[in-house]
């Protein structure tokens, strides 16, 4: 059973009123429980369970402006009390860095939570493997699926409270429904695959087992005897769920300790035009059922709606406490990263952005690092389609393609086709002028 | 006896007899239990920025029956949730029935000394040392504008507990010493990182000073990159130098090789034992044996003795890389390449320290060779899709090579090829074979395991290079 919020909160108190006991100026205390269970299928047979169980405790000591912390999975009280004493005693002998502190007061959040980020619904195993046979067997009604790389569901579920010498002492409950099918296409010597998944805060909102089977299948099919291309320049448009990837790309050179450092390319470019004056990007943590929505940070800071790029320029970055202070601005709760983070859709309908030329680029898929956040430049593994006057004509790979980020965010055109399925979203991107490798 | 058991509300006795119950009708099975601490001491922007420990104890049981396998684990090491762990079990493999099989050879071999990187080294003079790193790293040169530097300390004590009151234990201790150095020069910033690391204490690899060489080495990359050109894009020979870029090795071949997606049919190679998959004049292993390195171990995370694995002889496809459930699937047996990140996590079939062995060719001999093409010294991480057999990886250090000479150096770009067609197009194998400095991880299913590599400078005819010039 996941461990109630008084529990929790009984514990946090006990181990908060020892850090001070224990000689801490301030502390913070973190415990989270989670429990999840997952099932994994085969070829239609089961192939796996897992359980897992676990609550953890990380312990942060301030001594003055010393500071040091220590993370535990057993919770014993004659442990913990060692391991508290340890805490502290590091924080002693840890230099002093004057930003060191917890948030401003004002800061924590104090609202009501009301986001529906918590589903009761108990999946039993057996339900659990029905539910994703029917994926495969959707999949496996297609001939060329000769073999499935595992399909799973699992369900988790987590409580947590965070608690610090500021008296701030709040938790709640999150759970996560996800079902996602792999499945294995072969044809005269070619052999590909290809997954589709669904991950949901409430298990009702998962889609469809056939659906997730169905759409698995066509993807792997759909990439069977690939061709190399041509080196060349071209336009590439970016399938949704890889375009993403760009979101997550520019939260990294926006977030406060890189651009506190300097290692990022987006430094110095606050208030600047980034992307063309059509795009805005927005991290949005009020999402009912949302996948990335969130109360507060890690730190306990309430999270606001935040325009990160309006018209195209750069309004905020991500801010947590420590970095804040060093770049002179507050903490907007971001600690913990983004929330739903999301292009606001484009005006480009899907159909004028795959026939925007002769010939043009699809990518379903790409792999590798990616791009260097510091310098900016871009460089992935691809797979996709090649397309004809809006025609896709015959399957792609073993390609790279490469540019610069600031060239590629200055002018990436954004789909009319923005959907809510993951924390990070984005409508499908046209990209003019980048550079793919092949033969 | 079980060590982990004292203090907890869980005796011997009770949890061999929950045991034997439970995988009396599987074909395999354990209890595994883990201790493990671990610290971090971070200086970043000329700060110590973080100074943390973590103390990870929990155990993971586990049943095997068929090709099922039944895994639930827990933080909390008493009876009580044993208990809850043994119901999940059986529910899961209650309709099948098979045999347990209790070989498991005993071994003393030993590769790397119980010790505690810890504790063998205070806090004190660790954080005294990164401030020397930061200070030094800095008086290098005015272009140096960041400095990272990070100790990484890890004792990871396991103990497997089988029927029949089968014990086996192994006490690992792992470190890794990384500089990154941000450089800034007319405008132009760049990065690199470097590190070092395996199974002993911190002062094996910063004693005499070792330590600065860890950050010569990440400065001079840096550095080098200030003046790199775009890298080309399109098909060409590629030099690869020795020791990391065998990155390659592991994701061209390595991840293809390991059991389970072999037993499973979805590996580009799981028809081609006996076959030629790579040019005369290259052999892969797979080593688990090899003193401190940082993916050896004594026995895997099943309690299989590691060993020398051949995988790949001249050219020729001899051996996968098994955990015990694959093997007997398999009808072989295990290689010891059973592994874990954790008691949170289930076993599966993962590398060690693989390698490429010497050949008889110089660097020189392959750089004259190349009219056109890129010589690659280091990388950054590698990933590949293993039933496609398509794998990349991004280079860090790299440069052009015009008419056998090694020109300017070009910006980090993405290689990509076919894993079982690339090895056949090795033209030249060095004999400068080089492991490389010990900080690799593996990532395989959403586990992390440390791992090395190692090969020769080695030619290769044709691979995609990702730049932006054509």
């Amino acid at each position: 059973m996941l461990k109630e919020d008084d529990h929790l909160k009984k514990l946090a108190e006990n181990f908060s009123t020892n850090l001070k006991k224990s000689g801490a100026s301030e502390s913070s205390v973190l415990i989270s429980n989670s429990i999840s269970e997952s099932v994994n299928i085969r070829n239609k047979k089961l192939d796996g369970s897992t359980r897992s169980d676990s609550l953890n405790v990380v312990l942060t000591a301030y001594v003055g402006k010393k500071k040091s912390s220590i993370s535990s999975s057993n919770l014993d009280e004659s442990h913990i009390n060692e391991l508290i004493k340890k805490c502290v005693e590091t924080a002693k002998i840890t230099p002093e860095d004057e930003l060191n502190s917890l948030p401003d007061s004002e800061l924590y959040f104090k609202g009501a939570k009301n986001l529906d980020l918590y589903d009761e619904t108990f999946i039993e195993n057996s339900k659990k493997i029905d539910f994703i046979k029917e994926a495969e067997e959707q999949a496996f009604k297609k001939k060329e699926i000769v073999n499935t790389n595992g399909s799973g569901f699992s369900q988790n579920k987590s409580n947590f409270v965070l608690a610090n010498s500021n008296g701030f002492i709040d938790g709640y409950k999150s759970s996560n429904f996800s079902a996602y099918c792999e499945v294995v296409a072969k044809s005269n010597g070619s052999m590909e695959r290809d997954y589709e998944y669904s991950s949901k805060r409430f298990f009702k909102d998962l889609l469809e087992p056939k659906e997730i089977g169905k759409k698995a299948s066509e993807l792997a099919i759909s990439k069977l005897k690939p061709r190399k291309i041509k080196s060349k320049k071209m336009k590439v448009v970016f399938d949704k769920r890889i375009a993403k990837n760009f979101l997550s790309s520019f939260a990294s050179a926006i977030n406060s300790s890189t651009i506190a450092k300097g290692t990022t390319f987006l430094k110095n470019r606050l208030n600047t035009q980034i992307f063309n004056n059509k795009i805005n990007i927005i991290d949005k943590p009020d999402i009912i059922k949302g996948s990335g929505s969130r109360y507060f940070d890690i730190e306990g800071t309430s999270v606001n709606k935040l325009n990160l790029v309006e018209n195209g320029v750069l309004k905020n970055y991500l801010i947590d406490t420590y970095n804040g202070k060093k770049i002179n601005m507050k903490s907007n709760g971001r600690a913990s990263g983004t929330t739903n983070l999301y292009f606001e859709n484009g005006n480009e309908d899907y159909k004028n952005l795959i026939n925007s030329d002769k010939e043009i680029v699809y990518i379903n898929e790409t792999f590798g690092r990616g791009a260097n956040i510091i310098t900016g430049d871009y460089s992935v593994g691809a797979s996709g389609f090649m397309v004809e006057n809006g025609e896709f004509v015959y399957p792609i790979s073993e390609i790279t393609i490469a540019g610069n980020l600031n060239d590629i965010f200055s002018k990436m055109i954004l789909g009319n086709d923005l959907e809510f399925n993951y924390s990070t979203n984005s409508p499908s991107i046209l990209i003019d002028d980048l550079t793919i490798g092949g033969i | 006896m079980s060590n982990f058991l004292k203090n907890k509300n869980l005796n011997y006795e009770k949890a061999q007899s929950l045991i034997n119950n439970t995988l009396v009708d599987c074909d395999d099975g354990e209890l595994y239990l883990e201790d493990t601490k671990s610290e971090s001491i971070l200086l970043d922007d000329n700060k110590i920025k973080s100074s943390s420990f973590k103390r990870d104890t929990g155990y993971g049981l586990r049943g095997v029956t068929e090709d099922k396998v039944a895994y639930s684990h827990s933080n909390d090491i008493s009876e009580k949730s044993l208990e809850m762990s043994c119901d999940n079990i059986k529910s899961t493999l209650k309709h099948s029935k098979g045999k347990y099989n209790h070989s498991i050879n005993k071994t003393n071999q030993k590769f790397y000394d119980e010790l505690d990187p810890i504790e063998n080294k205070s806090l004190e003079t660790k954080i005294e040392l990164l401030k020397e790193i930061n200070q030094y790293a800095r008086s290098k040169d005015e272009s140096v504008k960041q400095v990272t530097a990070n100790f990484l300390g890890e004792h990871k004590n396991i103990e497997i507990l089988r029927p029949g009151g089968e014990l086996f234990t192994d006490s690992r201790p792992l470190v890794r010493i990384n500089v990154s150095i941000l450089v800034e020069k007319n405008g132009r910033k760049e990065t690199a990182m470097y590190g070092v690391g395996g199974r002993q204490s911190y002062d094996n690899y910063l004693k005499n000073d070792d330590w600065k060489k860890i950050c010569d080495e990440a400065f001079r990359m840096a550095y080098t990159n200030l003046e790199s050109k775009p890298s080309p894009a399109g098909e060409m020979k590629v030099v690869l130098g020795p020791g990391w870029p065998a990155i390659l090795i592991h994701e061209a071949v390595g991840h293809g090789l390991e059991g389970d997606f072999n037993r499973k049919k979805t590996s580009v190679f799981h028809d081609l034992v006996g076959k030629k998959v790579a040019s005369d004049g290259v052999t892969i292993i797979d080593d688990g044996t090899i003193d401190k390195r940082r993916g050896s171990l004594n026995i895997d995370d099943e309690g299989t003795p590691t060993e020398k694995t051949v995988l790949i002889e001249n050219g020729i496809l001899k051996n996968f890389m098994q955990d015990r459930m694959n093997a007997r699937l398999m009808k072989t047996n295990s290689t010891g390449n059973g592994r874990r990140e954790s008691y949170k996590h289930v076993i599966m079939p993962r590398m060690r320290n693989t390698i490429m062995l010497n050949g008889n060719n110089t660097q020189e001999e392959m750089i004259k060779s190349v009219d056109k093409g890129i010589f690659a010294v280091s990388f950054g991480g590698g990933q590949v899709d293993i039933t496609s057999g398509k794998f990349v990886f991004n280079c860090t250090e790299a440069y052009e090579i015009v008419n056998g000479k090694i020109g300017s150096p070009l910006k980090g770009a993405t290689l990509i090829g076919d894993g079982p067609s690339s090895l056949k197009q090795v033209l030249m194998v060095g004999n400068d074979m080089k492991l490389d400095p010990g900080i690799g991880t593996c990532g395989k299913a959403g586990q992390g395991v440390p791992v090395g590599v190692g090969q020769p400078s080695m030619l290769i005819d044709n691979m995609t290079v990702g730049g932006t010039q054509l």
